[in-house]
């Protein structure tokens, strides 16, 4: 049930220099598929550097990233179609990316300004995008995993063959939802992909002081559903996987659950600092496996990738991050009275009597077309 | 017109939307081949099938969270937790996702879960079978709470639970499960939600209460009037959103009140009540108000009959209250 770790990339480059070589696994994407995933990786970490830099400047409150897993949430996602559901954690910003959602909106929802889809009513990294079929994120940990399973519930009970994958890391598979999200698409068949971004670290501990278990993808036996490993580093590799489980959840054949091993390059957070704790020794080892590195070389080999190629998709996304954030820090707060919509479908007497309150105590100061004085959170 | 108790009202408000509305879906524990504990939803497995009445796994922070995600994808989910008592293991799931979900996403989601739950004491059940805990759901902001007390208000305010967009937290007074009958109509009607509902009419002092202290104090405010004094008594229905105007309208006129609650006293929504009188209507008060509750004790098994307010501490209140010069 549960094997080795899949990994395709370098197989794939030995595959193609020995042509009679043979059990290889294909990859059954062209070219132009496989730059679209490379874009994908490059804007997600582009984001990440820019999103760090406002943190570090006092311009954003937080920021939470993804340096070193860009493969994980990039490969899987690919693998999946725009009625499918994501159920992410906080790091996998790029799916939706992926999904179209403008840069905008993502740098909108960190500022939380009047343009944010979730009307500033989170911190930053905690994105809802309906449109996308992107729901909303949780801090808790784990709480959106059997939402999943529930929303696979719901998509089985209406017929339809679509799928939810689930994002969430190795600290996520210590809690109740990850036990109650497991169970009940087991025992539903529920169309669910739980996708273990396994980056070895939860905060400060690491994965040992996390689970006895050889592994996470070996708990999926005690659900009854295949549990496999894959270098989470590996985008096509991941691809494949999740393009597998898709397969079976959309065949009503059941959920699956992927570790995806892959390492945390920064920090936990822009709150974080891994030398207290050895994390910064461990992620330094995992440079040379950066995900968009060994995909890049990959595509030098195979694509003929050259370094101006390369240059152009970087001045692209750092050129598309910067405008955004150009554009939206001259955004507006929310108005006031947006803090008392959406509490509930109509806003109440109480709350319509502390609205009043408010806006007698603090009136709305006359919208400025520039926001020269805003002020960051 | 049919006479039903409070768990066949439960039963027909369930039938009546199911078979109107193909989103609701029920689920929990025992709810489906069985007809869950209470036999609340007996019949529905055998009417609408496994798919929409759900025999779960035995954890309550899936069958909630299980039912978040499927009011994501547009369902009208109905949990139910056998126990009020049991509902801890979901708490989070319960304030920080069912009760956040829309607003946390700026709108763009809903999350329109009913969820169902007995509560209270008087079935000797010790602490894990009788607690009441409203007030932790009437502290959540996105969460509306209600407490029916009768069979009509409770086949009236589920339906409207049932039609509404808002996550609802829908106490049922076990205790008055099959205590009470009334005629119920079959038809399709809806007991609006933020209503308070005058039980009795009365000058001297207002008596407000809710859920399974309805007929206490209906038998106090009986046996008030037997010493000429009139009390009003008032079945709230719904916590969240309150009915601040009919409360303090009655407060205006009698002057008086006693607030009266099954719950343990100290953080009770009791004192909640009593601070929007004095906000709002102190200069009507003519005695201090006064609450009687379920004491600041766990909920006790054997001597349960005297933890649970009765006639007698209320009668008292009431005497107190309107003696008071």
């Amino acid at each position: 049930m549960v094997e080795g770790v899949l990994q395709v990339m370098e197989s794939a480059l030995e595959a193609r220099d020995d042509k009679k070589k043979k059990g290889k696994p294909e990859i059954d994407l062209s070219d132009d598929q496989i730059k679209e995933i490379y874009r994908a990786m490059v804007l997600t970490r582009a984001l990440e550097e820019r999103g760090t830099a406002l943190q570090r400047q006092g311009r954003i409150g937080f920021y939470i990233g993804s340096w070193g897993q860009e493969a994980a949430q990039i490969g899987s996602a690919y693998a999946l179609r725009k009625d499918d559901w994501i159920f992410s954690a906080y790091r996998e910003a790029g799916t939706a990316l992926l999904r179209g959602i403008p840069v905008r909106h993502l740098v909108a929802q960190c500022l939380g300004n009047a343009d944010d889809p979730a009307r500033g009513r989170q911190m930053p990294c905690h994105y809802t995008f309906r449109k996308a079929n992107f729901a909303s994120v949780s801090s808790p940990i784990g709480t959106q995993i059997i939402q999943a399973a529930g929303t696979g519930m719901a998509m089985k009970y209406r017929k339809k063959d679509s799928v939810c994958i689930s994002y969430f890391g190795d600290g996520a598979t210590s809690s109740n939802d990850f036990h109650s999200g497991l169970n009940f698409a087991g025992v539903f068949k529920a169309p669910v992909i739980f996708l273990c971004t396994n980056n070895q670290w939860a905060i400060s501990l690491p994965v040992s002081k996390q689970t006895a278990s050889e592994s996470i993808a070996a708990k999926a036996v005690a659900y009854g559903m295949p549990g496999v490993r894959v270098d989470g580093n590996d985008v096509l590799a991941v691809y494949k996987v999740t393009r597998d489980a898709v397969e079976r959840a959309r065949n009503g054949e059941g959920p699956t659950l992927i570790e995806a091993l892959t390492c945390r390059m920064g920090p936990h957070s822009t709150a974080d600092d891994p030398t207290r704790y050895g994390g910064d020794r461990e992620a330094e080892c995992w440079r040379e496996k950066d995900p968009i590195e060994r995909l890049r070389h990959f595509m030098e080999v195979r694509n003929g990738w050259t370094k101006e190629d390369d240059e152009k998709v970087w001045e692209d996304a750092r050129g598309e991050v910067a405008r955004a954030v150009s554009e939206e820090e001259r955004v507006a707060l929310p108005p006031l009275n947006s803090l008392f919509e959406d509490v509930y479908e109509k806003v109440p007497p109480h709350l319509v009597e502390q609205r009043d309150e408010l806006l007698r105590i603090h009136p709305p100061k006359p919208a400025k077309d520039e926001g020269d004085d805003y002020k960051f959170p | 017109m049919p006479v039903m108790n409070m768990v066949t009202a439960v039963n027909a408000a369930l039938r009546q939307e199911m078979r109107r509305d193909d989103r609701v879906v029920v689920l929990g524990e025992d709810v489906g081949v069985n007809g869950g504990v209470f036999r609340a939803t007996e019949g529905l497995y055998q009417e609408f099938g496994g798919e929409r009445v759900i025999d779960t796994p035995l954890t309550e922070s899936g069958i909630v969270g299980a039912a978040v995600g499927m009011a994501l994808y547009g369902l009208r989910p109905v949990p139910e937790i056998q126990f009020l008592d049991f509902i801890y293991p979901a708490f989070d799931q319960v304030v920080s996702e069912m009760a956040k979900y829309r607003y946390r996403s700026g709108g763009q989601y809903t999350c329109p879960v009913v969820l169902r739950t007995p509560y209270g004491g008087g079935v000797r059940g010790g602490h894990y079978h009788s607690q009441s805990t409203e007030a932790y759901f009437c502290h959540t902001p996105g969460l509306v709470v209600i407490v029916p007390s009768t069979p009509y208000d409770t086949k009236g305010l589920l339906t409207a639970a049932l039609r509404g967009e808002d996550p609802v937290i829908f106490l049922e007074p076990k205790r008055l499960y099959r205590a009470t009958k009334d005629e119920v109509p079959d038809d399709d009607y809806v007991v609006p939600i933020g209503k308070a509902r005058t039980v009795r009419e009365g000058s001297h002092l207002t008596l407000i209460c809710y859920g399974a202290m309805v007929p206490v104090a209906e038998e106090a405010a009986a046996k008030a009037a037997e010493h000429d004094v009139e009390v009003e008594v008032i079945d709230l229905r719904t916590l969240v959103p309150l009915d601040v105007d009919a409360i303090i309208e009655s407060v205006k006129k009698t002057g008086r009140v006693v607030i009266l609650h099954e719950a343990a006293k100290t953080g009770g929504f009791g004192g909640e009540i009593a601070a929007l009188i004095a906000e709002r209507a102190v200069d009507s008060l003519e005695a201090p108000i006064v609450r009687v509750a379920g004491y600041d004790t766990p909920f006790p098994y054997t001597l349960e009959h005297l933890y649970m307010p009765d006639v007698a501490r209320v009668s008292d209140a009431i005497k107190k209250v309107v003696e008071y010069h």
